[in-house]
């Protein structure tokens, strides 16, 4: 059986490195992924397993006339075919509306939704069965404009909109000398983890089911699956398999419940594999969004107002909808200092793909029209693009427009300034891979332009509006040999982000115990809350961190303790958050900020719309640094996708329809597109927070996006007001 | 499935003669993913990487390349004789890709947008093909019939082509909206032939199959003087990228639109040609 770390079994997972918090200790999956030998949740076997499929939905919007079993069953191999009668618990699942079938009753709402499930010896033989299996559509028509949703069918009981959150804060009538008035498109982007969705389920003596799988959040994915099959929650165990990246896509369940319903069916184990064009369809991508922005500011470029009014398509299903537009909302006017605030956000539903979590939550739709919004002011008081944000921005102490006060750094001119003060790159190359286009060789320098830009952005870390958000941690010591060693368990999710490693370093620091074991993460321990919001450093280090010093407080200064062991769990919350009101959004709704700032240079080919990225800086804050690399690796991977969503990453759709589920179609940036960055990292201490950190992992796939577009702009002097950016923009063709 | 290995050309000829319906395989770099992807389900792969003679090059008048003969080693061992198949072989895939497939894969593939047939048009290649009936050179021109069609027999396998050794400059260039790995959005290959003193100018990805544009090439045939090379106006490349532009019947489609590949190729052939040009009036005041 291979469970958290492939075949590794716990004892090989005593890292050899040492090293406590502040320092970069190797990580133990590291070497493993750089030589392909790290165990998948897609590499899971079982003695005596069987294959799942699942059959999805062709249309956007249908109604199911009819579904003809008897060819499917008839199949040499197959061991069930399971329908939405087979679900033996509530049919409905969802992270905070349980509106998504397990599997289609008598409508599909959206392109790939799962109708029926195959289990057979084979994969070949599940994929031939289910071609057999008949179901008849009625097709409708679908609803696809996120704007009018609202007004048109309803696909759901109480009708297409998902949440709306006003904020009102000040002068609703206020007057400004210069107005700037803008209407921003952010398409659709997926997370494009290269792990797609696997597991393994394996059917219980008591009963119940043992599942293994890649997730983000153990406890939220058992109670949907206890709920959908009808058994106690006790009888569904989750054990975390090997993870090949998240960034919001596994929040939501994909083959979670499906793969227990055939392994309780058939009494067999069950393994389920997507393959990469079924992973575009069995994930919830980033909200595509029309956002429409105007911001009044004095004639010296002081801002006197913000109003917005922002629409986010959560395609056919809530998921995690109503959060994202809270953040989209309470987030709207960016890192800047406003009285007068009027954001409406909406969040609706609509026969496109489901979208939900994804790496900025929220905040990216609303950073690239901040953002813009902030440039075209700076043109249009002949300013400074970095003069008329530091003019504006936020400081410790500033008032939100929810009217939270900001407490602790918030040092957003201060980035600015560092990313504005590191050195310029180099001119134009020669070597065709440092050019727009690349060894495709469509210029020798001919048509190519160069351009800066600058963008910052503010995400919130941590669950939100009075979330009850928290941590259990387990913290065992005893003696092995002559020498004190320390366990570690938790239900939070190591995704590729490093988290084994922090909980390492956060033992050997506090404990002083240099062999540290980490148990493989599952259910057995109780919740260790989402590896999502750029929370689990904060909220799992600050319970692992409790659990120490429960642990400490046994140990005292001893380093023999004999054959003693102290074990201690310990359920750990941040700071309580408020809900907001619900007419002006105002509300303590965040637990704490994080802010980073990018300069990008970019060199256009004006004449074919080609870009290539020069150089991509970066300056945040992150309170305390735990891991440096860890920290160095987050921000270049979070502006890699942010450059992804500026110029190529968007899953395009035409009337509900899918048009690139694959790698050939769905462009993510290669090492000839992110170009080298310097990153300057901040530590200024957070007092709420355990050792003082700030939450690294979303901030900066903020503001590379805008940043990027900034600089497109000022090489080609277009408005570009729709992210990606294509060549047909560039080139109006 | 059966899988076939032969080890010879005439032991793959005869089972290609007795299992037509047999799917060839070198790289594998379009085929496997055809099978994964269970867009095809072929009853038997033959399976052409364990015959050496299709793995080979030999020199001459003219080059014959064997179809088996990975992307890598024409960028490293015929870069400087066909500059043009080189830099097309550079914009392919990665270099996993570039390590495995091959220009016979993609002329059995016979894809619209396959890197190398603009360059195969422009550089007047012919296609070897064979079968136990004997063997056939077929001009590239007559190659491909439509879109993912070429006009091979079902007994046939594709063996080699045949290059002249560039006897002038050669560009190709494609547009992709990524700067590696990417598929073509368009491209465009030009070879220029002073012997002849005449030009070979062809589009990839704009059309149903790869295609020449041959009023461009006329156009430029009477537009350069071979004789007396002179630097070129503006208004010969506006030209020329134009009747290029009009060769093309793209469409629209995920990768991009109609109206911008006739655009891009339009810059392409200006761009290409100034090159070209450029270098054959260096060479041509190095040797006077």
């Amino acid at each position: 059986m291979t469970t958290n770390f492939g075949t590794l079994t716990p004892a090989e997972l005593t890292s050899a490195v040492t090293g406590g918090i502040g320092t970069s200790p190797q990580r133990p999956d590291g070497n493993l992924k750089v030589r392909g030998e790290f165990a998948y949740a897609s590499d899971l076997w079982h003695e005596d397993m069987i294959w799942g499929a699942t059959l999805r939905s062709p249309h956007p919007y249908a109604r199911i006339t009819g579904i003809d079993l008897t060819e499917a069953l008839k199949t040499p191999g197959v061991y069930a075919v399971l329908t939405h009668q087979d679900v033996p618990g509530r049919n409905l699942y969802g992270l905070e509306h349980k509106d998504q079938p397990v599997l289609a009753v008598d409508v599909v709402r959206y392109q790939g939704e799962p109708v029926a499930l195959v289990g057979a010896d084979h994969p070949e033989t599940a994929n031939r069965a289910m071609k057999r299996i008949k179901v008849t559509y009625e097709v409708l028509e679908p609803v696809v404009d996120m704007e009018t949703a609202t007004q048109e069918t309803p696909l759901h009981p109480g009708g297409n909109l998902v949440r709306h959150v006003p904020i009102r804060r000040g002068d609703q009538a206020p007057k400004a000398d210069v107005v700037i008035t803008g209407r921003y498109e952010v398409g659709m982007q997926d997370q494009a983890f290269l792990g797609p969705e696997s597991g393994l389920a394996v059917p219980a003596d008591d009963g119940g089911v043992d599942l293994y799988v890649a997730t983000q959040w153990l406890h939220v994915d058992r109670s949907q699956v206890a709920s959908a099959l009808g058994v106690a929650e006790e009888k569904v165990r989750l054990t975390l398999s090997g993870v090949g990246g998240a960034f919001g896509g596994r929040e939501d369940l994909s083959m979670q419940v499906h793969a227990c319903l055939l392994a309780l069916h058939t009494g067999k184990p069950v393994k389920m594999v997507y393959n990469r064009e079924e992973s575009f369809y069995g994930h919830v991508h980033r909200h595509p969004a029309v956002l429409h922005y105007e911001h009044g500011a004095t004639a010296d470029g002081k801002l006197v107002y913000v109003k917005a009014k922002m629409f986010l398509d959560g395609g056919a299903y809530a998921s995690s909808t109503p959060a994202v537009v809270a953040n989209a909302a309470t987030l709207g006017v960016g890192p800047y200092e406003v009285d007068n605030v009027t954001i409406d956000c909406y969040g609706v539903y609509t026969n496109n793909p489901p979208c939900g979590a994804m790496r900025g939550f929220g905040a990216v739709q609303a950073g690239f029209a901040y953002e813009s919004q902030m440039d075209k002011l700076a043109e249009a008081l002949n300013m400074d693009p970095v003069d008329v944000r530091v003019r504006n921005a936020m400081t410790e102490g500033s008032v939100m427009p929810t009217g939270q006060v900001v407490d602790s750094a918030a040092p957003v001119a201060q980035l600015l300034k560092l990313v504005q003060d590191k050195p310029m790159p180099a001119p134009m190359s020669a070597d065709l891979r440092q050019l727009p286009g690349g060894v495709s060789n469509t210029t020798h320098g001919e048509g190519v332009v160069r351009g800066v830009g600058y963008a910052v952005g503010i995400k919130n870390v941590c669950f939100s509006e009075g979330y009850d958000d928290y941590s259990t941690a387990r913290v065992r010591v005893q003696m092995a040999g002559d020498e004190l060693t320390a366990q570690v368990h938790t239900a939070a999710c190591e995704v590729g982000q490093g988290l084994v490693t922090i909980m390492q370093q956060i033992v050997r620091t506090e404990l002083d115990i240099e062999k540290v074991t980490v148990l493989p993460m599952d259910t057995s321990i109780g919740n260790g809350g989402s590896t999502s919001a750029s929370r689990q450093t904060y909220v799992t280090g600050g319970a692992v961190k409790a659990a120490c010093a429960a642990v400490k407080a046994k140990l005292g200064d001893r380093t023999d303790i004999g054959d003693e062991v102290i074990d201690e769990t310990v359920e750990w919350r941040h700071r309580a958050t408020e809900p907001l009101d619900p007419e002006t959004g105002q509300g303590n709704a965040h637990v704490q900020y994080g802010f980073a700032a990018h300069r990008a240079v970019v060199d256009v080919d004006t004449e074919l719309g080609l870009v290539r990225v020069v150089q991509l800086d970066c300056a945040q804050d992150v309170g305390k640094a735990l891991n440096p690399q860890a920290v160095v690796g987050q921000i270049q991977g979070g502006s890699a996708q942010g450059l992804g969503l500026a110029v190529m990453e968007e899953i395009q759709t035409s009337q509900g329809k899918v048009r690139n589920p694959s790698f050939t179609d769905y462009l993510i940036p290669t090492v000839l597109d992110m170009p080298p960055m310097s990153i300057d990292v901040l530590e200024l201490a957070d007092p709420h927070a355990p050792y003082g950190i700030r939450g690294v992992g979303e901030p900066p796939t903020i503001s590379s996006t805008p940043a990027i577009v900034a600089a497109i702009r000022a090489a080609t002097g277009l408005a570009l007001t729709r992210v990606p950016v294509r060549p047909e923009h560039l080139t109006n063709t | 499935m059966d899988f076939l290995r032969p080890t010879t050309l005439a032991e793959a000829l005869a089972v290609k003669a007795e299992r037509p319906d047999a799917v060839p395989i070198a790289g594998g770099t379009d085929v496997m993913v055809e099978l994964n992807f269970d867009h095809r389900r072929p009853a038997a792969l033959l399976d052409l990487t364990r015959i050496d003679e299709l793995r080979t090059w030999s020199d001459g008048d003219e080059l014959r390349i064997g179809s088996g003969v990975p992307y890598v080693r024409i960028i490293e061992e015929l870069g400087a004789q066909l500059p043009g198949l080189a830099m097309a072989s550079r914009t392919v895939g990665s270099p996993q890709i570039r390590n495995r497939g091959t220009v016979g894969g993609n002329l059995g593939a016979a894809s619209p947008a396959g890197d190398t047939h603009p360059v195969l048009l422009a550089s007047d290649a012919v296609i070897e093909v064979a079968s136990v009936r004997g063997t056939r050179m077929i001009e590239a021109d007559d190659f491909y019939v439509g879109v993912k069609r070429n006009s091979l027999e079902p007994d046939e396998l594709i063996t080699a082509i045949h290059l002249a050794p560039a006897a002038g400059p050669q560009q190709f260039s494609k547009v992709g909206t990524r700067n590696a790995m990417v598929i073509a959005v368009c491209s465009f290959a030009l070879s220029l032939h002073p012997g002849e003193k005449r030009v070979g100018a062809a589009v990839g990805s704009a059309a149903p199959t790869p295609r020449r544009a041959r009023d461009a090439e006329e156009f430029l045939n009477h537009a350069l003087d071979f004789d007396n090379p002179r630097p070129l106006l503006d208004s010969v490349k506006r030209e020329f990228g134009e009747l290029v532009s009009q060769a093309a019947s793209p469409i629209d489609d995920v990768r991009g639109s109609a109206a911008y590949r006739k655009h891009a190729l339009a810059v392409m052939a200006r761009r290409t040609l100034g090159w070209t040009w450029q270098e054959f009036l260096t060479e041509e005041q190095a040797c006077a």
